[in-house]
């Protein structure tokens, strides 16, 4: 099998065995970190702390670790540094050793899964525990943890209960979540109590104090810690901040951004060894006799395995800012769908988890789920310490294209003007070059429409490029949208009547494919008192990003900001119909061009209707748009355009001119750009659009109406009915 | 709960499902009386000058007694109203132990230890950090878990939190 089935096939069985619940944890999840944080008036103020906390422990990394270990040792504590996985269980191995320890109790730490510490310590003959019941479930199963704070999240109570009751000798099968929790919580407390040592993870660590921060919701990190009189904390060196006083801000987020609480269950802060008694459960000694802090051993492993050389990584480095919440994962509509079996590396999972694995395992490593994001963006509001988790997504992609080897880079050489080397992938390369394959498919139509849907080029085009021959392709229009304003005679409103002058940006998909979105986006600027201008612009640079093609929209940025600069310093305004071109000029900019350029053009750019909105509010006449007269439509915004929070400036004006508007509560219709074409992930692609499908059938009788150039395309192909742009609804000159 | 909330940290500890009583140190035995279920055992709490008095408790329990316990009652070093959390101190006495391994637990915490938010408890950590290292439990609510597929409360820590508020403290 060919490695895209083989992928397809892996996702398959994902979608039938896993995606249920998944999607409903996942959903879940969701709906209560929206309402925790709609609810937290120092959300923003919070997240810039945390981000400023991260950002100046990372910067003083060195610094923080000289100074845990002082603290700690000063406590009566150890640190060791461990270069990598193996050190790092090599040391734990040995702390057991001396300890002739027998039975070793865990709370959850994604470290130690990293580290392989489970299965090495039980090789060297030592029974281990997992406490937290997410991580038993799936030590029981055998699995690997599917969700960062979520290990057992693609297992619903049915699943659980078949295991249970397969693997343990039960006198009664159990059946409800309460029954399988009282029966691990008492098949575990039996393990604590006899346990010789406890191992946890960190969430923070505090180098003034030598304090380890857990958080955790069931109070088995509290059991674990306290209840044995050795302890080992395992945390990777980037869980270091200063002090209690940077911590405040991260204990409103954290709970916050993985479940929707307000605050942790538990916030637990232990500066070892703690005073608290150790439990000898066979001496009949009262506990304040018992031997409190004398008695206890105390080992802070930190684990560096990679991160020194991510934080000297310009690109990778914000990975270490992660506290690990799962929100990335969950606000994502792949992940909803497949998980973190698919959407995963050897340990970490979720968009985040492309830094990670990239970071400690290797590109190998990241190559194998990383296509799984499409850089929708709707992380990027989720991150409670700010990371462009799409960013880093597309620069590892970016450096898995030049890892690849070359082979067959002729068939695409004259489709291809771009900046990248020989060898990346020739579906990316034609994906990330979509500008000119528009410009030829649109000078040869409808010859190139005949051609590219025949039987046989479809076949090709499968096995080449790698385009699945389910999938609808665009239909090229031979009369361009600057052809046709050309044709018509530029503007209709002469310069000197205007009350504004606009530039309308016509992307390929506009100005080739879906160009009566174009001519509605230029009569309803026309009918505000715009004068408009189509000039030729360079496509963003959207396309080639999204297949990790860095160079390539770096030159494009370049070219675009070339070509729009003389405009804006004109004072005109820069308008886009496509949502995901905007979101190049107002985010991906800030990376690719100097700080000046990008502020010039994001400053001047708007999406079309977010535009029209302005109009309206600043006194421009809403009748001479057409009126809806309380006709109802099904609206889907596009998912850059809501990180941007422009989906309410639709939803305005559609509202404000009479129509009916419903939005849908979905989020991604799946398509994603090229997502959807591709051979290997076109079923995960329906899968999930699969779930506004079902949104908008409920109301068979509106209108579908979307923002996005993709999610035309993917509303196209769930409903019969053809989708408009809300543009079109606003023509005046609309039939 | 027939009683109604007095106070935003009473509003919150309703939120969160737990209950509390508001009592004085002289009434501090029957308050306890009341909230416990048998048998209960309780860290020491002489040094704050509150007596167990004929309260079914057993003081400075040993780990097996704490074992066999349903009621785990102990002092509580700061509340916080905005989300119902209590400070625990993890001390010689057991505070941790004895707030953690029986299926409920009763909080005695000081009004005037009540402050507003978690900013405000925050700073009070710091100034106890600036004396030294110190360890402690912010324990917000009963313990709970999603992970065999439906919230379920009461999993490694308490299913139930009642707190006893001293007015005149
Ligand atoms: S990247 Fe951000 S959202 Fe994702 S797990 Fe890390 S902190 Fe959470």
């Amino acid at each position: 099998m060919s490695d895209a089935r083989l992928k397809a096939a892996e996702i398959r069985h994902l979608l039938e065995t896993e995606r249920d619940a998944i999607r409903e944890n996942t959903t879940h999840m969701n709906r209560e970190r929206y309402d925790a944080a709609a609810r937290f008036e120092r959300y923003e103020e919070a997240r810039d702390a945390a981000r400023a906390v991260k950002e100046d422990a990372i910067e003083r990394l060195p610094e923080l670790i000289e100074r845990v270990r002082e603290s700690v040792e000063a406590n009566g504590g150890t640190v060791y540094l461990a270069d990598d996985a193996a050190d790092a269980n090599r040391y734990i191995e040995e702390v057991v050793r001396d300890r002739d320890a027998e039975t070793l109790v865990k709370s959850k730490s994604m470290t130690t899964e990293e580290l392989d510490l489970n299965e090495h310590l039980e090789a060297a003959g030592v029974d281990v525990y997992e406490t937290d019941l997410g991580e038993f479930v799936v030590q029981v199963a055998d699995e690997a943890p599917s969700h960062l704070v979520g290990p057992s999240l693609h297992k619903s109570t049915a699943a659980i209960a078949e295991l249970f009751n397969a693997h343990f000798d039960l006198d009664e099968p159990l059946e409800t979540a309460t029954e399988l929790t009282n029966f691990a919580r008492d098949y575990l407390l039996e393990r604590i109590v006899e346990a010789d040592m406890g191992v946890t993870g960190a969430n923070f660590v505090l180098a003034d104090s030598g304090t380890i921060v857990l958080v955790t919701n069931e109070g088995n990190a509290r059991k674990s810690a306290v209840t044995p009189d050795a302890h080992v904390a395992v945390a990777g060196v980037e869980k270091l901040i200063p002090s209690v006083e940077e911590l405040e801000p991260f204990t409103e987020l954290i709970a916050r951004a993985a479940t929707g609480q307000d605050y942790p269950q538990y916030l637990t802060m232990l500066s070892p060894p703690v005073d608290s008694p150790t439990l000898d459960f066979d001496a009949d000694v009262p506990l304040s006799e018992a031997a409190g802090e004398s008695d206890r051993e105390f080992h802070l492993v930190l684990v560096d395995n990679g991160r020194t050389a991510m934080r000297e990584d310009d690109q990778l480095r914000e990975t270490l800012y992660c506290i690990r919440c799962g929100a990335c994962a969950n606000s994502c509509a792949n992940f909803q769908h497949v998980g973190g079996h698919a959407f995963g590396g050897e340990t970490y999972t979720g968009g985040i988890a492309t830094g990670w694995e990239a970071g400690i395992e290797g590109l190998d490593t990241a190559a194998e789920f990383n296509d799984l994001c499409t850089g929708c963006t709707r992380c990027v509001n989720a991150c409670p310490v700010k990371i462009d988790i799409p960013w880093i997504n597309t620069v590892v992609r970016d450096r898995i294209n030049r890892g690849e080897d070359a082979e067959l880079d002729w068939l695409v050489e004259g489709l291809t003007p771009d900046a990248e080397p020989g060898g990346m992938s020739l579906q990316k390369r034609f994906f990330g070059n979509f500008e000119t394959v528009a410009k030829l498919g649109s000078a040869t139509a409808p010859l190139s429409n005949w051609i590219a849907n025949a039987g046989p080029a479809r076949g090709l085009m499968e096995r080449t490029l790698g385009i699945d021959r389910r999938r609808d392709l665009p239909t090229f229009e031979r009369e361009t949208l600057r052809k046709w304003f050309d044709a018509r005679g530029g503007s209709r409103v002469p310069l000197a009547d205007a009350d504004r002058e606009a530039v309308l940006y016509a992307d390929p998909y506009t100005n080739y494919v879906q160009v009566d979105r174009g001519r509605a986006a230029v009569r309803v600027l026309e009918a505000l008192g715009v004068h408009v201008r189509v000039p030729e612009i360079p496509e963003s640079g959207r396309a080639p990003l999204s297949q990790g093609m860095v160079a390539t929209a770096d030159e494009r940025a370049s070219a675009v900001y070339g070509a729009l600069a003389e405009h804006v310093d004109a004072g005109r305004d820069v308008v886009v119909v496509e949502p995901s071109d905007l979101a190049m000029f107002r985010r991906e900019y800030e990376k690719l061009l100097p700080e000046r350029s990008y502020e010039r053009l994001s400053e001047n750019s708007y999406e079309v209707l977010e535009y029209v909105y302005g109009l309206l509010e600043n006194g421009a006449d809403a009748g001479a748009l057409a009126d809806g007269d309380g006709r109802t439509i099904a609206y889907h915004s596009h998912c850059q355009q809501r990180t941007l929070g422009l989906d309410a400036h639709t939803e305005a004006v559609l509202d404000a001119r009479g129509y009916d508007v419903l939005s849908s509560t979905v989020e991604c219709c799946g398509m994603a750009g090229s997502f959807g074409y591709k051979a290997e992930y076109y079923e995960l692609s329906m899968d999930v659009g699969g779930d506004l499908k079902s949104e908008f059938a409920a109301h068979p009788d509106r209108e579908i109406v979307a923002s996005g150039t993709s999610c035309l395309e993917q509303l196209d192909a769930l409903f019969d009915e053809g989708t408009r742009h809300p543009v079109e609804l606003l023509d005046p000159k609309r039939t | 709960m027939a009683v109604q909330p007095q106070t935003e940290f009473e509003a919150a500890l309703r939120r969160q499902g737990s209950s509390w009583t508001r009592t004085t140190s002289d009434a501090f035995a029957a308050a306890v009386t009341e909230a416990i279920e048998t048998p209960a055992v309780a860290t020491d709490l002489s040094d704050w000058g509150l007596d167990f008095g004929d309260a079914p408790v057993t003081v400075d329990p040993t780990p097996r007694e704490l074992l066999g316990a349903t009621t785990g009652v102990t002092g509580a070093s700061l509340g916080v109203s905005s989300y119902g959390s209590l400070l625990l101190p993890s001390d010689a006495k057991g505070t941790e132990p004895v707030s953690l391994y029986p299926e409920r637990h009763v909080a005695v915490v000081s009004e005037s230890d009540v402050v507003e938010d978690v900013p405000a408890a925050f700073d009070r950590l710091g100034d106890e950090f600036a004396e030294g290292p110190k360890s402690a439990v912010f324990a917000t609510g009963p313990s709970a878990t999603g992970d065999m597929g439906a919230l379920v409360y009461g999993v490694h820590g308490p299913k139930a939190v009642h707190v006893i508020v001293l007015t005149d403290r």
